[in-house]
């Protein structure tokens, strides 16, 4: 029997809950069984995810085991069922429904009577479950408890403590699910209340989940607030496009606005939770950048509006019959990167076509083409690992929903985590992980000496790994060595997807190498072409390159910000034709000749894949947009070009993928590439590390201060040794630059190599590339400012 | 007449009987001597033949929880000695640990030692400075004399015993609370199971027991167990500290074997002050349902006050005569169990809350005889539905005041106020000296 | 308020008794009270910092327990005992009287910074009631006149020694060090027991 049986064979245990038998795993608590028949027990300190709590006393129910009552009703939420248990709940046994009323009645002494000026009024469980368990009229004559309120516990969440039943869900989550116990019951008795720290407010990534959990108004999203009541929001199941972790969600729209988004439910996925980004940074869709109509560029220089048939005349005029490149951006869907890859290939005859929005590698390219795409890794394997190791990736930061599968465990049963980074980040401390400090570019090296992996055990790939020359070799070499599961993680939620179906110019959709003769054939067939483009694919810095030289005549670019990519890659768009689809001005917007205004996610239906490789459908939240997805806008431009794609809506190109059998044929090789090694440095110069904070500059922030408000401010990471050299304490100032211009931001001293500084990569007052065109390995000198 | 047994405060009027000179003039540290001879379970054994059973309050056979560890698990065990007497009316402790600490030092050491410990703590309460003096002295003194550290009396066996002192919460004399408490949490208690025995201090196997059923260890060791045994009743085996207080002419503490009669204790201290009658008096601390003259001849121990619908608790008898205001009596331990309610669950947190403003409003003689049926209502609501048996308590003087004098009540009610003069009960009436 | 040296060696030695660092948040909040006379935001955070926890942590542990003060205290701190025993046996006319005679209420402190008045819970010495505790020490079988003879003592420097003590009574801060474990050496001085303790012996030794 391997481990995994071990696992799926648990022990059931049938009881009897109000005359009925019911039958559950062992282990499983009363309340829970009690669902399992479609028997309601009123509760609010419970919580499926959450350890049990006990507190709130509401679910008590009366319990007998093989003939002996307890002396007392109990608590059903802490109660593992038992064989020959029987249990009376308050359908059945007049003691447990008095004990649930009383419970009630006391529960509400002191709640304020604020239910129609209070947010969580009409989905509230006390309002809902005062109506089904409480008595019509309180007895309570006394005063009720007051306190100063609302309390803003962080920029993004308020505290009424007046409304709050002290579950504990919100300090429980905090501590248990995302490791960050900033806040806590405070004071005892009568005056136990939620609170913080004075100076350290609640700023954890995912703290919205605890105004979503909270089972009264107590806590509230200060953007949400007052704004409206849940019966007048039409909610729609979502996905959540800020990055790969694939959360489920729901988006709730009142007359065409999004109002709020909450975490859905997915147990493979994101169990219940989400991530503040994913949760509140949903603005853009309504920021004054919107695009509302298509543009040209006029004789004057100046960009104006036009209608769709002007526009697309214009791009295709362009576009057809020129040497095009195409960006798609790492954050369309999948059916949009596939109307992309279509166009490439079919309406332009190219395979100068790349997703990577970012640094990248021709070592990459060969990982993505040869490697990435078999990959089956999942958040199951998280959960069964022996050991995680983390390389080129910082989970909490760059995909939240992996940050806290791997914090389960860690907390769980002391999964043990390794760490190759510059230094040990706050997720990499709340994991308990150990660091194996690296310089920037020595990665490979570093990876080589990592042992004791098996089977069992995890190597999570993040994107940044590509920066590191060879380092993406050792880390198969590694997998393949120990027979470790590798996965690679990339942080924008489109990238996977656009892998999927050739948003790459070596493979074609379904995994299809453009090299293999067999393959396009196949595909050409499918698509009903004669043939399709056989030369090998410009890569995103190539396709730039070839732009600056004119070797290219013209560029497409989706949702693609050029300071992503590299300090020059604007520069290096002005010489061609650029057709940008977009949805708000840009930097890309500002050069282009033609602009082609495309739908946000919440306007639109799609797909993403997430890590994994495990499809996040979803449908339009606001149903009366009139923008319309990338993919049928470039439909219509193949039309307009003579070269159809026939894909006029997301539904017809999902079926089309659909329809699109995986490429079983032969796959690309991977191409290894030796190890790269660390510049040099002496005196006040350091190698450059750099990460994307999880709430930075990006873009899809837009709008949102209450969110920017909780963002991990600026700073410059040096070891002991260099902050003693430079005379630099905790706090002080240092500047780092390089030819191009500096970053000066506080110091943090940290545990890392001399030679390595590291800075966020977006953050305010802190851009890597903008600041000093890079982003990691590269000599920087570090001065006290 | 049942004869005073002095075990634990038998020298305590030498004034030196702190120190472990004092201690060792009398025999003491020479229990470990023979405890250390003899296997743990053997030790675990003479303790369950003892009788002796849990002086903080539930009476649970102190022998039966030591066997309870798990042996030969491989993990850390810890001993854990409950002093953070804090009930009304319990006073027992204190004085044992002020007058005696060797003792208790002595008692853990050999307890430590049968449960196979290598680390034991006392929890003492932070409110007795002079307490928490002598605990210091006394350990640094047992480990000086090697008594504690490495390789106690060369029989191979190493403890270490650390002092962590309270900082004022009633609920940590809750075990679990306690715990929590002790791991540097808020004093709330635990789910159980699991318990302590299995997953206690640090979630390993754990012993939580009070001052005085550790104190009492020595003796059985260095007397036997039928020594033991032929103190107290039927099924409440040894001898016991009763602490008399209030109204009495002369309170104090009083060690007797388990049984004796409040008639016999008041005997001892002279009776009810003078020119008073008893009127009601607890059993065992506050938290025990009130008796009354009815009950003088109950026998104090784990059954007779049971069957006499209270319970025997810490043994702790605050006795109060007829110019005691019994609605002002429940009032202010109901505001005491208010005050310490940690606040965890809902029926405690918001029933204490609520039941301090009814009773205040009773007390000023505000209300009608459906108020009194309500606070029973409510009082149901709240015993037997919370998490711990902290609301139990307050619920206790509450119903057993209503059940005997609810009359006193009403007349609160019918005249509007309290009809009782407060200064009448002071010690200073008494006295004379306001 | 930043720590030296030498204290934050001290906070490591507490930390050294406990076989898991977080126990030793108790003694720790005692030892800041030792040094400010209250828990002071220096503290909390010198004790997260010690301990690996969030401040937020040690402010709810710091907030749950009665002894740990948010404001300063006097440098004597008076609490009588006012649960039921007590206030019946006269404790309720000593709190009037002596909050009265300060000047101040519950929790209050003289503008002199000298004495702190605070209703207290059952002190564990029913059989000395009433009681009254200066910074923790024992004052048994108070009167109101006694108990305003301590404040007017503690506030002109020369408080009575307490019942069952040490000789002389030592201020707030010195008697909260002793509560972080770092013994005064006054464990010899004052008596063995107070002599309602010994009644029972007394009574035995009398009659054998």
């Amino acid at each position: 029997m391997t481990p995994e049986q071990a696992l799926v064979e648990v022990e059931m245990i049938t009881c009897i809950i109000d005359g009925f038998e019911v039958t559950v795993p062992k282990g499983t608590l009363v309340i829970r069984a009690a669902e399992k028949l479609g028997i309601q027990i009123p509760r609010f300190c419970d919580h499926p995810l959450l350890s049990p709590a006990g507190a709130c006393r509401q679910c008590l129910v009366d319990i007998e085991i093989n003939g002996r009552a307890f002396p007392k009703p109990q608590a059903s939420c802490t109660i593992p069922v038992e064989t020959g248990m029987i249990v009376k709940t308050q359908l059945t046994s007049p003691v447990a429904e008095k004990a649930q009323k009383g419970i009630m009645e006391l529960l509400l002494i002191n709640h304020p009577l604020d239910c129609p000026v209070c947010d969580k009024g009409g989905e509230c469980p006390l309002q809902n479950q005062a109506m089904s368990s409480g008595r019509g009229e309180s007895r309570y004559e006394g005063v009720k408890r007051t306190f100063e309120k609302p309390v803003a516990i962080s920029s993004q969440v308020l505290l009424d403590r007046e409304r709050c039943v002290l579950c504990a869900r919100c300090t429980r989550f905090s501590d248990q699910i995302a490791g960050d116990p900033f806040i806590t019951l405070n004071e005892r008795g009568a005056l136990q209340q939620v609170g913080i720290y004075e100076k350290d407010p609640f700023e954890s990534y995912y703290s919205g989940n605890t105004v979503q959990i909270c089972p009264v108004g107590a806590l509230t999203g200060a953007s949400y607030r007052f704004r409206s009541r849940p019966f007048d929001l039409v909610s729609t199941p979502s996905a959540c496009e800020h990055c790969a972790s694939g959360c489920a969600m729901r988006t709730d729209v009142r007359r065409g606005k999004t109002l709020r988004r909450l975490a859905g439910e997915d147990a493979a996925v994101n169990e219940e939770w989400n991530c503040d980004k994913g949760r509140w940074a949903f603005k853009y869709i309504s920021s004054k950048e919107r695009i509302a109509s298509p543009l040209v560029r006029g004789t004057d220089g100046e960009l104006h509006e036009a209608s769709w048939p002007e526009a697309l005349a214009a791009a295709a005029a362009g576009l057809k019959g020129k040497r095009v490149g195409v960006l798609v951006g790492g954050r369309a869907t999948v059916e949009d990167a596939y109307g992309y890859s279509k166009f490439a290939r079919v309406a332009l005859s190219t395979n100068d076509i790349d997703f990577r929005a970012r640094a990248h590698s021709d070592e990459e390219t060969s990982f993505l083409s040869a490697v990435a795409l078999g990959l089956t890794t999942t958040y199951a394997d998280i959960d069964r690992a022996d050991k995680v190791v983390l390389l080129g990736f910082e989970p909490e930061d760059e995909s939240p929903i992996v940050f806290l599968r791997i914090f389960k465990q860690v907390r769980k049963r002391s999964l043990p985590v390794l760490t190759v980074a510059a230094f040990a980040s706050r997720g990499s401390k709340k994991m308990k992980a150990t660091l194996l400090p690296v310089v920037a570019g020595n990665e490979a090296a570093v990876i080589a000496g990592i042992s004791e992996l098996t089977s069992r055990s995890v190597i999570l790939v993040g994107e940044r790994l590509s920066e590191s020359v060879g380092a993406l070799s050792a880390a198969k070499a590694l997998a393949d060595s120990t027979g470790a599961k590798l996965a690679w993680i990339p942080r924008r939620a489109g990238e996977r997807g656009a892998l999927d179906v050739g948003a790459i110019s070596t493979l074609l959709p379904g995994g299809r190498p453009v090299s293999d003769p067999a393959a396009r054939v196949d595909l050409a067939a499918a698509w009903g072409v004669d043939s399709l483009p056989t030369s090998s694919g410009r890569t995103t810095a190539q396709i730039l390159a070839a732009a600056e030289s004119k070797e290219l005549d013209a560029v497409v670019i989706g949702g693609v910000d050029p300071l992503d990519i590299s300090a020059q890659a604007l520069g290096q768009l002005l010489n061609t034709f650029v057709l940008s689809l977009e949805i708000s001005h840009s930097a890309v917007t500002a050069i282009a000749d033609v602009v082609l205004p495309v739908a946000a996610v919440a306007e639109k239906s799609g797909t993403f894949l997430d890590w994994e490789g495990r499809a996040r459908a979803f449908d339009k939240a606001i149903p009366d947009s009139l923008t319309r997805s990338d993919v049928r806008i470039l439909s219509m431009l193949a039309d307009e070009i003579g070269a159809a794609i026939n894909l006029p809506t997301v539904a017809a190109t999902a079926r089309e993928i659909q329809s699109l059998d995986k490429w079983d044929g032969a796959t690309v090789a991977f191409a290894p590439v030796s190890d790269g090694s660390a510049p040099k440095v002496s005196g006040s110069e350091a190698v450059l590390a750099s990460h994307r904070l999880l709430l930075d500059l990006g873009t899809l922030q837009n709008g949102e201060a209450n969110l920017a408000g909780t963002a991990r401010s600026a700073t410059a990471n040096i070891s002991q040794g260099r902050a003693a050299t430079l005379g630099v304490a905790e706090g002080d100032l240092v500047q780092i630059s390089t030819q191009r211009g500096s970053v000066t931001v506080p110091a943090h001293i940290t545990e890392m190599d001399d030679s390595s500084v590291w800075i966020p990569r977006n953050s305010e007052g802190s851009q890597a590339i903008a600041n000093l065109g890079n982003v990691s390995g590269e000599v920087v000198t570090v001065v006290k400012a | 007449m049942t004869q005073l047994t002095p075990v634990l405060s038998a020298h305590w009027d030498e004034a030196d009987s702190f120190t472990i000179a004092g201690y060792r003039r009398h025999g003491g540290y020479t229990a470990i001597e023979k405890a250390l001879a003899m296997e743990p379970d053997a030790v675990i054994q003479l303790v369950k033949d003892s009788g002796l059973r849990g002086r903080g309050g539930a009476g649970f056979p102190t022998g039966m929880k030591w066997g309870f560890i798990p042996q030969g698990d491989g993990k850390e065990h810890y001993l854990v000695v409950n002093a953070d007497e804090s009930e009304p009316g319990t006073c027992k402790d204190v004085p044992l640990m002020m007058a005696n600490p060797h003792v208790l030092v002595e008692g853990v050491i050999i307890a430590s030692y049968a449960i196979r410990a290598n680390y034991a703590f006392i929890y003492v309460r932070g409110e007795v400075t002079h307490v928490v003096r002598r605990l210091q002295a006394a350990i640094s003194e047992a480990y000086a004399a090697g008594h504690l550290g490495k390789n106690i009396h060369g029989k191979g066996y190493d403890l270490e015993l650390v002092l962590h002192v309270g900082a004022g919460a009633y609920i940590c004399g809750e075990e679990t609370a306690l715990l929590d408490s002790l791991e540097g949490f808020r004093g709330q208690p635990r789910l159980r199971p699991p318990f302590p025995a299995i997953a206690g201090l640090y979630a390993r196997p754990t012993v939580v027991n009070n001052v005085e059923s550790i104190a009492s260890v020595p003796s059985i060791v260095n007397n036997g167990a039928e020594w033991f045994q032929s103190m107290g009743t039927e099924k409440s085996k040894g001898y016991t500290l009763y602490s008399l207080s209030g109204h009495v002419a002369n309170p104090g503490q009083f060690e007797a074997p388990l049984g004796i009669t409040l008639r016999e204790l008041l005997e001892y201290a002279g009776g009810i002050r003078a020119g008073h009658q008893l009127k009601f008096w607890t059993p065992g601390g506050s938290s025990t349902p009130i008796f009354t003259q009815a009950n003088l001849d109950t026998p104090l121990d784990y059954e007779g006050v049971a069957a006499a619908g209270s319970m025997l608790g810490t043994k702790a008898l605050q006795v109060f005569d007829e110019t005691t205001c019994v609605v002002r009596a429940v009032l202010r331990w109901t505001e005491f169990y208010k005050h310490e309610s940690c606040g965890k669950c809902t029926p405690c947190r918001e029933g204490t809350w609520w039941l301090v403003q009814i009773l205040r409003d009773l007390e000023a003689g505000k209300g009608t005889a459906a108020d009194l049926d309500k606070l029973l209502d409510i009082v149901d609501n709240i015993a037997g539905r919370s998490f711990c048996a902290l609301a139990d308590g307050a619920a206790s003087p509450i119903i057993s005041s209503l059940k005997h004098f609810r009359e006193e009540y009403m007349q609160h009610l019918n005249q509007g106020g309290c009809p009782f003069d407060p200064a009448a009960s002071t010690l200073f009436a008494t006295a004379g000296s306001r | 308020m930043a720590f030296s040296t030498d204290q934050l060696a001290i906070m490591d030695s507490i930390i050294a008794r406990y076989p898991k660092s977080r126990s030793a948040i108790m003694p720790l909040l005692h030892y800041v009270q030792s040094l400010a006379g209250y828990v002071t935001a220096e503290g909390i955070e010198a004790i997260a910092e010690k301990l690996s926890l969030a401040t937020a942590e040690v402010t709810a542990v710091s907030t749950f327990y009665t002894q740990y003060q948010s404001e300063p205290v006097g440098e004597y701190h008076v609490g009588i005992c006012t649960n039921t025993l007590c206030a019946v046996m006269g404790g309720d006319a000593i709190y009037e009287a002596v909050s009265e005679h300060l000047g101040i209420e519950n929790h209050g402190v003289t503008p002199d910074g000298k004495v702190s008045l605070e209703r207290i819970e059952c002190n564990a010495a029913c059989d000395y009631a009433p009681v009254v505790m200066a910074n923790w020490e024992f004052y048994d079988n108070q009167t109101v006149q006694s108990v305003k003879d301590l404040v007017d003592g503690a506030r002109n420097g020369n408080p009575p020694a307490p019942t069952r003590g040490p000789s002389t009574l030592r201020t707030w801060k010195e008697n909260s060090a002793v509560l972080a474990g770092l013994p005064d050496g006054l464990a010899g001085e004052g008596v063995s027991a107070g002599e309602p303790s010994k009644l029972g012996l007394k009574i035995s030794r009398g009659n054998s």
